[in-house]
């Protein structure tokens, strides 16, 4: 005993910590370790970004620059291909991978941007609907309804469309609309936490809503919030692509994927790359946003993992 | 009972109208529709005219009481761009998008159903991993890019199916596997959860004590329960069907309502765009209704709490 009570502050602090549980933050970067898939979605994230930011170094060509002698040109695995054009080109001569890379550009601008305004409204109806009830509620919870039956697609199509496509008014008009799941989460999270006993300490202390909203309750929700928006940035780029493609999104000849399609559609019988590469590419990007989405849910609420 | 369904009727009727009115403003804002039938470059007297003799003059609220009215008597308008009134282009067309919004629930039953269940049955070995495999890709797959992939592969590659159109059911079998595909995910997951639950369950663990095995066990007890939710799901996503036509229907140049919606918005026909907005939107609430008719049907807990 008294040998034990000659050790060293730090030494204690180091064995007193041996024998405490993990705390919730290390758990979760234990499971963050062991989850493939998040690790997968991450690593595919990560490198798509960084090809977003670096374009300019990695693209081979301008993704504008138009050469019509060299027009429609196979990949250099194809019969006809040259590693000047290493995924060969377009119907006007652009260099296909540039395009493909600056490409990355528009779909994670998108996604990231309409995210952030679908979380903006979700997150803002669902905690006034969570916290305040009563007719607030039922006013938010309405609106919800009526945004849920309103055919999504089509609106954004004629809104955008009509409005005058470009970058802002794609990433507005989806964000616009793609607000739902947030509130559905926020909603039910906040009337949960709303309950609980620190609540009703900070309440009872003479906390104002403003204040319990934003230090008791918001705290609370911001990872939950974190996995729709990872999940909502992959909804959202899909949802650019098809109105890109339906050709009432990003116009030519700004490089989008679903634009790409569009333009390669004509040609895809004799030219597959064309429609092939820019759809594998979407699929990748979406994949990893789904991925990072389902593995920061389970580590950061394994009890909903199914 | 009565009582549940007028409740969520009237509170579906109400959804309609309000989607009705905020297309109708957000149509308004977002384009002049004098404009959009005089053209983006025409003399402004000429739109000056346009404005004054279809009524666009008017106030905005004016104009949706107006639309409304009409609408409750049951006049659709008269569309800009193909000068024929918006209910006749509809007729026209509507059967084509059912038929393929059910072709399309076919086959996510066909494929969501079984997969689920095999999924659930045997948890955690490869069957499982791989269903989630196909939930998790299937989500991430543009729609259309889908379909010009089968295209490709099937139509023109191995020429087993027509590229496009809608003329005899071979049509019809890459977009409804196209559409059918994009609900596969929600089904697919609902259907192993539910299984899972049920096959954890008391009465299941009475029936296996009972001697009951193998499918008999599956078909007449634990199916039947798992399946509840599992049908509620499906008239919700035959509302997302209709809505997702709009895709599949260019994609394979299928004329329909989601086709007309496409060309519509192009020849920035108001009256159609609008009308077709209404018209998804009900049928989307229609079943939500019968969504909720069902669920109250099939368990008492909701109709009676």
């Amino acid at each position: 005993m008294s040998e034990r009570l000659q050790t060293s502050a730090p030494e204690v602090r180091a064995e007193a910590e041996q024998d405490l549980p993990p705390s919730p933050g290390q758990l979760a970067r234990t499971r963050a370790w062991s989850h493939r898939g998040f690790q997968v979605g991450v690593a595919i994230l990560v490198a798509l970004i960084l090809v977003a930011i670096l374009a300019p170094y990695l693209a081979p060509h301008s993704p504008y620059q138009q050469s019509l002698p060299n027009r429609l040109l196979p990949p250099v695995w194809v019969e006809g291909g040259n590693w000047t054009y290493p995924l060969g080109t377009d119907g006007v001569g652009r260099d296909y991978l540039s395009r493909l890379i600056y490409g990355t550009r528009v779909s994670i601008i998108i996604g990231l941007g309409a995210a952030t305004v679908g979380m903006f409204i979700g997150v803002t109806l669902g905690v006034l609907a969570g916290y305040f009830g009563g007719w607030i509620d039922h006013a938010c919870s309405f609106i919800l309804t009526a945004q849920l039956a309103l055919p999504g697609l089509l609106l954004a199509m004629a809104l955008v469309f009509f409005i005058g496509p470009s970058l802002y008014v794609v990433i507005g008009i989806i964000g616009v609309l793609g607000w739902t799941y947030f509130m559905v989460v926020t909603r039910s999270a906040t009337q949960h936490i709303k309950g609980l006993d620190y609540v009703a300490a900070a309440r009872a202390s003479g906390a104002t809503p403003r204040q319990i909203i934003w230090h008791e309750i918001m705290p609370n929700l911001s990872s939950k919030i974190i996995v729709i928006f990872t999940f909502e940035v992959g909804v959202a780029i899909l949802a650019e692509s098809a109105l890109s493609f339906l050709g009432v999104g990003i116009q030519a000849p700004t490089p989008s994927w679903g634009l790409m399609i569009a333009e390669g559609k004509d040609a895809m019988f004799f030219r597959p790359w064309l429609v092939v590469l820019p759809g594998i590419l979407l699929f990748i990007l979406v994949i990893g946003a789904n991925l990072m989405g389902d593995g920061l849910r389970d580590i950061t609420s394994p009890e909903e993992k199914s | 009972m009565l009582n549940y369904i007028a409740q969520r009727a009237a509170l579906a009727i109400a959804v309609a109208f309000t989607v009705s009115l905020a297309a109708f403003v957000l149509l308004n804002i977002a384009t002049d529709p004098a404009y959009a039938i005089a053209g983006e470059d025409a003399d402004p007297e000429v739109v000056e005219q346009i404005r004054q003799r279809f009524g666009l003059d008017r106030p905005i609220w004016v104009r949706y009481g107006e639309w409304l009215m009409n609408v409750l008597r049951g006049d659709f308008g008269v569309s800009y761009y193909w000068n024929k009134p918006v209910s006749a282009l509809v007729a026209e067309r509507v059967g084509t998008t059912l038929t393929l919004a059910f072709a399309a629930l076919f086959v996510t039953i066909a494929i969501a159903i079984p997969l689920g269940a095999l999924a659930a049955l045997n948890r955690n070995t490869w069957i499982d991993r791989f269903a989630l495999w196909v939930a998790v890709s299937a989500q991430a797959i543009p729609n259309f890019w889908l379909g010009l992939i089968l295209i490709i592969l099937l139509a023109v590659t191995f020429p087993i199916f027509p590229v496009s159109g809608d003329a005899t059911w071979r049509h019809f079998v890459l977009p409804a596997f196209v559409l059918g595909a994009s609900s596969v995910p929600p089904v697919m997951r609902l259907m192993r959860t539910g299984l899972i639950e049920v096959m954890g369950s008391d009465y299941i663990r009475t029936a296996r004590s009972k001697g009951f095995r193998g499918r008999s066990l599956l078909t007449r007890h634990a199916l039947r329960n798992a399946l509840l939710p599992v049908v509620s799901v499906l008239a919700v996503q035959l509302g997302h069907k209709v809505g997702g036509s709009v895709i599949t229907e260019s994609v394979f140049a299928i004329n329909g309502l989601g086709r007309l919606a496409l060309q519509s918005i192009l020849g920035a026909d108001i009256p159609t765009v609008q009308m077709l907005i209404f018209i998804f939107a009900l049928v989307f609430v229609a079943m939500n209704l019968l969504a909720d008719i069902l669920n109250a049907a099939l368990d008492p807990r909701i109709r009676i709490g």
